[in-house]
């Protein structure tokens, strides 16, 4: 008992030395409930960075805390508050997109600036100049994964199930839809389920198999999806699946049978496999913390960390600059850089705060992930 | 007509009454002077408002479970519609009302009476049922109001006002604003709640509920709840009072949604879930049924509760359920009950 006092108390002084003069690096995330997966991922991946950096002792060294917000708008404003009791100087706004909304107001009105991993609305950027994403806008993503189908010619005839509750899945649907003819596609099925009716999904699937879907877009997070792909096989309907980044994460849910989701496609900006440096380092690193491959989350927090890094040492910003003033200077980088990272090659970021970079398809093979490209 | 009624009552009752006031005058001022005085934290800062309103929900729920004796557990739906009929008319005003207080009390009249008829439509088959149906029923009807909001869309162009179902069919012309989007609630929300107009709404809503339970209207809920045969015997038009409760409760709920809804700068109709509806009525139980001021000091204490644990951060689920379960046995012990009374000065003269 007492070597674990004395230890824990040296690795308290170790890291206060080290932290000497960190920037403060705060964020929100669902940490606990249905959408932890995400918020943990993104914690993750943020620490791994801040640990990376902080060990090359350069100029720029970060001192990072997250704290949980459930998915629920007011206790994201909550933890933002408490995040800014702590003394935050730099955000990373919200890991999921409604509460992001409600913190990236805060953000806006006490001028600290946020860069979010992953919450994607475009209600979360609109109208704040200091508030910047690192993952696509819902509706580019519909769009794209509506070209990417298309132009890869995977099917014609097309079912959209999608959650008519849910922010995220009705942004992607919206614009898949919309563009879905422009690329050759026809949307013969289109269903819909919501909160507390989300575990029979029969009625759906058989109105897609009726119609002739060859593909089922599913723009949702794992959770249904998984559900989906159980029964559809329990059905012996096997069309091809697509997903968008809220599929990430379904191969680590606990209790899925991983031959499920053999052959489904997905679109997101990040690839595990990937054979650079930078991305194998982070897999490695990831996977020896925590044991298992880091979904698109994880790459998201990792990124939004090493972008900060990138902004701040061009603009010679010191620890001891206030929030405010912090805040004008990475407004004038992000606007005007390129970041590499792993989630993306040239990355950079339009005034009103959206990211452009390529998407990459990705299909589900013997358990894992594999490029499609 | 307000101070004849209060010195015709049990002056027991009148000193709980004013101590109800004084407490929340009390602490009012005492979080105003430490938050101009900045001695009071962001975090607890950006709780003040929603606290307001969570006060405001466990009176407007504690007339209808304590002093009207229903257990309703679909509270939350009416502050919904409050949340959103609100919100969306101070958005309509924007252009025309450019005083931002003014705005906020309007939207929040709107909003209630909005939820005084969702809970009269409501009412009218619910109120038929007793005990563990009525119970189940409003439920349901939370759970419907909250479908309804995921699918609804709403919204203005320079032709008027549009409205449509599941899908959006509203075809705004160009510089008009979808107010409401279905799942994606309401966005954008301008944030002119403040913590004074939380304060008021709140004193409105005691008197309000004081007022009604100290007459004679408030009498026959009593009655009504304590022996609906003998009540129904002597006359009384059951439906009729536990309409009036109900409506009542929900109109202050609508406003209380308001002022929640307006605190934030985007709002969805899944906030107002089956489990705030629990949570408000955990308030209420915890409070005392019946309690007035319970209930306000117990919705303050659930709400700050959870941010003052998060320094424990991975253990901070558990100790809310703790401490929720030993405050639950605590105030329904006894021993501690009769501790209790015997260090409280009011209530010992009322035992002698």
């Amino acid at each position: 008992m007492r070597k674990v006092l004395v230890s824990m108390l040296l690795v308290l002084a170790v890291s206060s030395c080290a932290f000497g003069a960190a920037f403060k690096l705060g964020g929100t995330a669902p940490l606990t409930g249905g959408a932890a997966i995400y918020g943990m991922a993104a914690m993750r991946g943020a620490q791994i960075a801040v640990d990376e950096i902080n060990a090359m002792g350069g100029d720029v060294k970060f001192e990072l805390r997250y704290e949980d917000d459930t998915h629920d708008a007011e206790k994201a404003v909550n933890a933002y508050n408490a995040l800014k009791d702590w003394g935050m100087q730099l955000s990373l706004g919200s890991v999921t997109s409604k509460p992001c909304e409600a913190t990236a107001a805060e953000n806006f009105a006490d001028r600290i600036f946020a860069l979010t991993p992953s919450a994607s609305s475009a209600a979360v950027t609109e109208g704040k100049d200091n508030v910047f994403q690192m993952c696509f806008v819902d509706p580019n993503q519909g769009t794209a994964s509506a070209q990417y189908i298309g132009g890869k010619g995977f099917a014609k005839k097309v079912a959209v199930i999608w959650k008519n509750d849910d922010v995220y899945s009705k942004g992607i649907r919206d614009t898949f839809v919309e563009t879905a003819p422009k690329f050759g596609l026809e949307v013969v099925s289109e269903t819909t389920f919501a909160d507390g009716n989300d575990n029979d999904f029969s009625v759906q699937l058989t109105e897609a198999q009726t119609n002739g879907a060859e593909l089922v877009f599913l723009p949702m997070y794992y959770q249904p999806a998984s559900l989906i792909l159980a029964q559809a096989k329990a059905m012996d309907y096997a069309p091809k699946w697509f997903g968008v980044d809220g599929m990430d994460g379904i191969l680590t849910m606990e209790g899925f049978d991983k031959s499920l989701a053999e052959g489904v496609m997905l679109l997101t900006p990040f690839n595990s496999d990937a054979t650079d440096a930078r991305t194998k380092n982070f897999v490695a690193e990831y996977q020896k913390r925590h044991g298992e491959i880091p979904n698109q989350f994880a790459a998201d927090g990792y990124d939004c960390v090493y972008a900060y890094c990138q902004a701040l040492t061009q603009a010679k910003a010191t620890a001891d600059m206030s929030a405010e003033e912090l805040c004008a200077k990475m407004i004038e980088q992000f606007t005007t850089m390129t970041f590499n990272g792993v989630t993306g090659e040239n990355v950079r970021w339009a005034a009103n705060g959206e990211v452009t970079k390529d998407p990459k398809g990705m299909v589900i093979k013997d358990g894992a992930y594999v490029g499609l490209d | 007509m307000t101070m004849r009624r209060l010195i015709n009552l049990k002056r027991v009752e009148a000193r709980r009454i004013y101590l109800t006031y004084a407490v929340v005058i009390a602490a009012y001022v005492i979080c105003q002077v430490m938050s101009s005085t900045k001695f009071l934290s962001s975090s607890m800062r950006g709780m003040l408002v929603p606290i307001c309103a969570y006060m405001v929900m466990s009176v407007s729920l504690n007339l209808v479970v304590g002093i009207s004796g229903e257990l309703s557990l679909g509270h939350a739906g009416f502050m919904s519609v409050g949340a959103f009929s609100g919100v969306a008319s101070a958005i309509l005003m924007q252009g025309v009302i450019t005083n931002a207080p003014v705005r906020l009390a309007l939207a929040m009249i709107v909003a209630a009476v909005f939820a005084a008829f969702a809970g009269f439509v409501i009412g009218i088959p619910v109120l038929r049922l007793k005990g563990d149906y009525l119970a189940i029923v409003t439920l349901a009807f939370g759970e419907i109001i909250k479908s309804l909001l995921n699918n609804f869309y709403f919204g203005m162009d320079s032709q008027g006002l549009h409205f449509s179902m599941l899908t959006d069919t509203t075809r705004l012309l160009k510089g008009g604003r979808l107010i409401i989007r279905g799942p994606m609630g309401i966005s954008g929300i301008q944030k002119i709640a403040t913590f004074p107009a939380g304060f008021i709404l709140l004193m409105i809503a005691l008197m309000v509920v004081f007022n009604l339970v100290n007459s004679r209207s408030g009498r026959a809920f009593m009655a009504i709840r304590d022996d609906r045969i003998a009540a129904e015997s002597i006359g009384l038009d059951i439906t009729k009072y536990k309409m009036m409760a109900f409506v009542t409760s929900a109109a202050l709920a609508g406003a209380a949604g308001a002022l929640f809804a307006m605190n934030y700068s985007t709002i969805v109709a899944n906030k107002f879930d089956f489990n705030t509806s629990i949570l408000i009525l955990v308030f209420v139980v915890l409070g005392g049924q019946g309690n007035m001021l319970g209930g306000i000091i117990a919705a303050a204490v659930l709400t700050i509760l959870p941010e003052k644990l998060r320094q424990f951060s991975d253990y901070r689920m558990l100790l809310y359920a703790i401490i929720l379960i030993v405050m639950m046995l605590a105030t329904n012990n006894d021993e501690i009950k009769n501790f209790l009374n015997r260090i409280n000065p009011f209530r010992r003269k009322e035992a002698e």
